[in-house]
């Protein structure tokens, strides 16, 4: 059987440099976390898998579709979706309105329904509320359905674009550093929200994730890059106790340097 | 209560004065301006738009028995209205600059002149012009050419934005003016810088005068045009506009197809604009290249930014602001100096009858409106009218399936 999302020999250069460099990845369900070092390739990988890139080389699969060469609109109508690094809000769209377009990609209305105001617009326009109403409860800015995105705070924000990804019914949840700038407890809780969203909703989520304790905890598989390459895969046990990770981390002893392309 | 009152007093009291002083600038400004209390004031909604469709419908037309040139006036307004309404979409909601949208404009006026005049008679032999009765059908044929026309600038500029989309849309109107004024050869499809007339007028039922006529035209238009746009804007598509507006990227990433939206942006700004072409070549008899120029863009761009971009009520009053000001308060403000000249009044000790003609009070025009829009950015940049959040209700949805996190 084949994997519900599955990359293979994924490269990417910009220029002369190679930023991705012959990248297996497949993942089939739970978290996932991809770590490393900055400037390893995690965001280009992602860029890679949500259309915002196009490979020099590789295969991108999502339940068995070739995602390359799809533009990310279309990878999001098929049902992968992501969060950015740098909080990407519509800043001056209400919070609500944020997780409606997030819905973009489900609507089932045209031009002419928007104009003529069929029963059907209605109906539809209402489920959307409602559905974007239940998705802001679910990571707790219910009350906050009103307020423009730019003035909510930091913690919230982040938490908004995480329910925005989610109102495009994705399969698959990739999410760029979603604890960045959060306190230790304001983390745990988002990982307690992602745990449930796997548990309810049979979601797939990949991370990209500096604070280590949340990806150790929560993380069912842990994936190393480092300059392009993937170092160390498997269970985030086993991952933490790996040389290379740990070279990739702290550096090397002068005894153990291997000949290697300067970086 | 008293709100109500106020409100039915302004709008009467300064009808009153129109009618009693018709020649007075300063009373039809009343008149307006009590429109503008009659919306802004917290009043129950059906006086609100009782009150405005008494004035709009049955007191501004009487008002135009009393003086032609007012009714001329509010025509205008209407159709510059429509044109900021319909660049509102390209501009205040989309985000996508854009330069040259008189060009919309021209096209639509185009279709009709040719075919409403004799002049199609050089390009197709004979048959024209056609019956006035077409008119109405090239209301809908101005709109369906502008918004290809739309789609046709669309294609080319769909990866720009900002200042380079600016440029570009800024050729493009310029390319179509240029074109209107060269196309009498090798066929002679616009007659050039001599322009087409005359173009036909169409027919009006009870025997309307003209004048009349294209008020209630221009009217029922904007009525259309504002419905349009309010349904557009509170929909999937407006949503996705705007979200486009905020953040391109993040927009497509969440599933809104740019190309898509932006070309639909595109064709819907320029149908209004298509539609009101159609009227103006037939209001005016007469078109030429010079009705569309750069500065008939930069206008309707004003009148959008003073009113406030994104905004519906901001886009009409915008129109209304900048047109009222052009015609009426910066003609009478020239006349009242040039008077003043005239009579050999002195400021400071310095006759202004020796002012140099370079310096007549006419030219000052552009001057005055210029100032007041960089006073405008500077003390109120969002606009008379800014765009609102919509503050909506959530309906309660009692079973949601999971905790809710803190």
């Amino acid at each position: 059987m084949t994997a519900l999302f599955d990359a293979h020999g994924i490269t990417k250069r910009f220029g002369g440099l190679v930023a991705i460099n012959q990248v297996d990845y497949a993942l089939d369900r739970g978290i996932s976390s991809i770590i490393g070092p900055n400037g390893a390739g995690k965001t280009t990988l992602f860029n890679v898998f949500t259309g915002l890139y196009e490979p020099e080389a590789g295969e991108v699969t999502f339940r068995g579709r070739s995602l390359v060469g799809l533009r990310p609109d279309q990878i999001t109508a098929l049902g992968v979706c992501r969060t950015f690094q740098n909080i990407r809000l519509f800043a001056n769209m209400t919070a609500i309105e944020n997780v409606l377009v997030g819905m973009h990609a489900r609507v089932r209305l045209g031009l002419w329904d928007a104009l003529t105001h069929p029963p059907r617009f209605h109906t539809v326009e209402r489920g959307l509320w409602q559905r974007g109403g239940e998705l802001l409860e679910r990571v707790g800015l219910r009350d906050k359905a009103n307020e423009v995105a730019r003035n909510l705070p930091y913690g919230d924000q982040r938490r908004l674009e995480l329910a925005r990804a989610l109102g495009s019914e994705p399969a698959l949840l990739l999410l760029d550093e979603p604890t960045a700038g959060m306190t230790q407890g304001e983390a745990g809780h988002l990982m307690g929200l992602l745990r449930r969203l796997v548990a309810d909703l049979g979601l797939a989520i990949l991370l990209i994730e500096h604070n280590m304790r949340v990806v150790m905890e929560v993380s069912d598989r842990v994936t190393v890059l480092d300059h392009g390459e993937k170092i160390a895969e498997g269970l985030p046990r086993e991952v933490q106790g790996d040389a290379r990770v740990i070279e990739a981390y702290l550096g090397r002893s002068s005894a153990s340097r291997s000949p290697r392309a300067p970086s | 209560m008293i709100r109500a009152v106020a409100a039915m007093a302004a709008v009467a009291l300064s009808v009153t004065l129109v009618d009693l002083f018709p020649r007075s600038i300063l009373v039809f400004l009343a008149f307006q301006l009590s429109l503008l209390y009659v919306y802004v004031t917290r009043i129950p909604a059906w006086l609100r738009t009782g009150l405005l469709g008494v004035a709009l419908l049955v007191l501004m037309p009487l008002i135009g028995l009393r003086n032609g040139y007012y009714l001329e006036v509010a025509t205008q307004v209407g159709i510059f209205a429509a044109l900021a309404l319909g660049l509102n979409i390209v501009v205040g909601l989309a985000g996508l600059l854009d330069l040259g949208y008189v060009a919309f404009f021209a096209v639509g006026a185009y279709s009709w002149a040719i075919v409403g005049s004799p002049h199609a008679n050089l390009i197709f032999g004979g048959g024209f012009p056609l019956a006035p009765g077409w008119f109405y059908v090239f209301l809908f044929v101005g709109l369906a050419v502008a918004a290809i026309t739309g789609v046709l600038l669309g294609l080319p500029v769909m990866r720009l934005r900002g200042d380079y989309l600016a440029i570009v849309t800024l050729g493009f109107g310029e390319v179509i003016r240029v074109l209107a004024n060269n196309l009498d050869k090798p066929i002679n499809l616009t007659n050039g810088p001599k322009g087409i007339t005359p173009i036909g007028r169409p027919p009006l039922p009870f025997g309307i005068p003209y004048s009349e006529g294209f008020y209630f035209l221009v009217l029922l238009i904007v009525a259309v045009v504002i419905l349009v746009n309010r349904r557009l804007e509170d929909s999937h598509i407006g949503r996705a506009w705007e979200a486009m507006r905020e953040d391109e990227l993040a927009a497509q990433a969440m599933g809104v197809p740019l190309v898509r939206a932006k070309l639909l942006a595109f064709a819907c700004g320029a149908s209004f604009a298509g539609v009101m072409g159609v009227v103006f070549s037939a209001k005016q008899i007469f078109i030429n290249p010079e009705s569309f120029t750069f500065l008939e863009s930069i206008g309707v761009l004003a009148m959008v930014i003073l009113g406030g971009m994104g905004s519906i009520p901001g886009a009409v009053v915008g129109a209304t602001v900048v047109t009222v000001l052009n015609l009426q308060v910066l003609k009478g403000f020239s006349l009242w100096l040039n008077e003043l000249k005239n009579a050999g009044v002195t400021v400071l000790g310095y006759s202004l009858a020796d002012l140099p003609t370079q310096l007549e009070p006419a030219k000052y025009e552009r001057m005055v409106f210029g100032i007041i829009l960089v006073l405008m950015m500077i003390f109120r940049p969002q606009g008379i009218f800014p765009a609102r959040r919509r503050q909506r209700e959530l309906a309660h949805t009692d079973k949601v399936p999971t905790a809710v996190v803190p």
